[in-house]
């Protein structure tokens, strides 16, 4: 039953990176030079929706509080977020949109493939002085939501209720959304221009 | 083309709901471990083993850590997750041969790169393996990548979602405008 899920949920997380352009570099790093923002806009407006409709869902019941998967705070979170971002804007591809931008067919993703199986394996090899360093060690608290979320096997940051913070941040990510323009810098093409 | 980020947006949020209603929250750099330790396993058998009580740990400490789940998933690769990587494979592609698949200019060169740096193939595939790698080495450092810290993160309020997206997006505008003068 849970592989027919994953291959359900998997496949539709597939095709909508895709039809977003997700899976183009030309959209990604268009977006991260805050030319055109529509990438930006759609993301901002995923985030909004899911946080609201998991939130809602959790306060009325459907939703299983114990589905909810926190990671943990720590340094090497944001240097880890770092050097993403870096090979983020210079490939124009991250983990998720790379193996989708190779089975659509683009060579140069399946070349990020390979540099990011052995960037793992690296990873896997530099473990020991990673965790040695104290950098992995949980800030805050670790696995910490920013409310505290009723039922949630997470503490919170704050002692406000994690659920209606979570519908009010989610109608944040919503709002700036609408409000953000699709351009910052320069003229080019508009987000309908095909590529 | 594509969607209108109005609906594009809304499509998107709804299938990271999905996943967390059915599942779990959606994430995917760690597969790039679990097929790292597959390979590995079969050029190494020791790499992966079995304990007594039908534990699975690693020589590996990476794989061994957290009881040997990585272990066990690769042991086990018909998994939940690495499943789900695979199938959005599928989904991307099906859904790129629907609109008629990606031109052969786009599948050898993204448009933007040609503006900025012309017919030069090898230097971008040069650059894009060296990316993968730090892109990869980043995202477990950071115990996930733009799907599972930065989506799936911020969408459950998660101190460490806000802070990975804050690093993220501290190196890549940056470097995206460095690096990419002209928009293609």
């Amino acid at each position: 039953m849970e592989i027919l899920l994953a291959i359900v949920v998997g496949a539709a997380f597939g095709a909508t990176l895709d039809r977003i352009g997700a899976t183009s570099p030309n959209w990604i790093i268009r977006m991260l030079s805050l030319r055109n923002l529509h990438l930006m806009k759609t993301i901002l407006l995923a985030i909004g929706t899911g946080s609201i409709l998991m939130f809602a869902g959790q306060m009325a019941g459907i939703v299983d509080v114990m589905h909810m998967s926190v990671k943990s705070a720590y340094v090497g979170v944001f240097i880890g977020g770092l050097l993403l971002g870096g090979g983020w804007a210079a490939s124009g591809y991250c983990p998720g949109t790379g193996v989708c931008a190779a089975a659509s067919g683009r060579k140069d993703a399946w070349v990020f493939i390979a540099g990011g199986l052995l960037g793992a394996a690296a990873y896997m090899m530099t473990y020991p002085s990673w965790k040695s360093s104290g950098l992995l060690d949980g800030l805050a608290g670790g696995k910490v939501t920013l409310g505290t979320v009723p039922g949630a096997k997470y503490d919170g940051l704050m002692a406000m209720s994690g659920d209606v913070l979570g519908i009010v941040l989610g109608g944040v990510f919503v709002l700036v959304a609408f409000l953000l323009p699709e351009r910052l810098v320069g003229n080019g093409p508009e987000a309908v221009a095909a590529e | 083309m594509v969607l209108n980020w109005k609906f594009g947006g809304v499509l998107l949020g709804f299938v990271f709901f999905l996943a967390v209603v059915l599942v779990k929250p959606i994430g995917v750099s760690t597969q790039f471990v679990i097929l790292d330790a597959i390979v590995g396993d079969v050029v190494n058998a020791e790499l992966i083993t079995q304990n007594d009580d039908g534990a699975y740990t690693s020589s590996n400490a990476y794989l061994a850590k957290s009881k040997g789940k990585y272990a066990k998933s690769a042991a086990n690769p018909l998994n939940y997750s690495f499943v789900f990587v695979l199938a959005m494979m599928v989904g991307a592609f099906l859904s790129s041969m629907a609109k008629g698949g990606i031109s052969s200019e786009e599948r050898n060169l993204p448009a933007i790169w040609y503006a900025n740096y012309g017919d030069t193939p090898i230097k971008r595939y040069a650059v894009v393996f060296l990316s993968g790698f730090i892109v990869l080495y980043g995202a477990r450092l950071a115990g996930g990548c733009t799907s599972g810290h930065m989506m799936s993160g911020m969408m459950q309020t998660s101190l460490s979602g806000y802070i990975f997206a804050a690093g993220a997006f501290a190196a890549a505008v940056p470097v995206a405008m460095m690096m990419y003068k002209k928009e293609g």
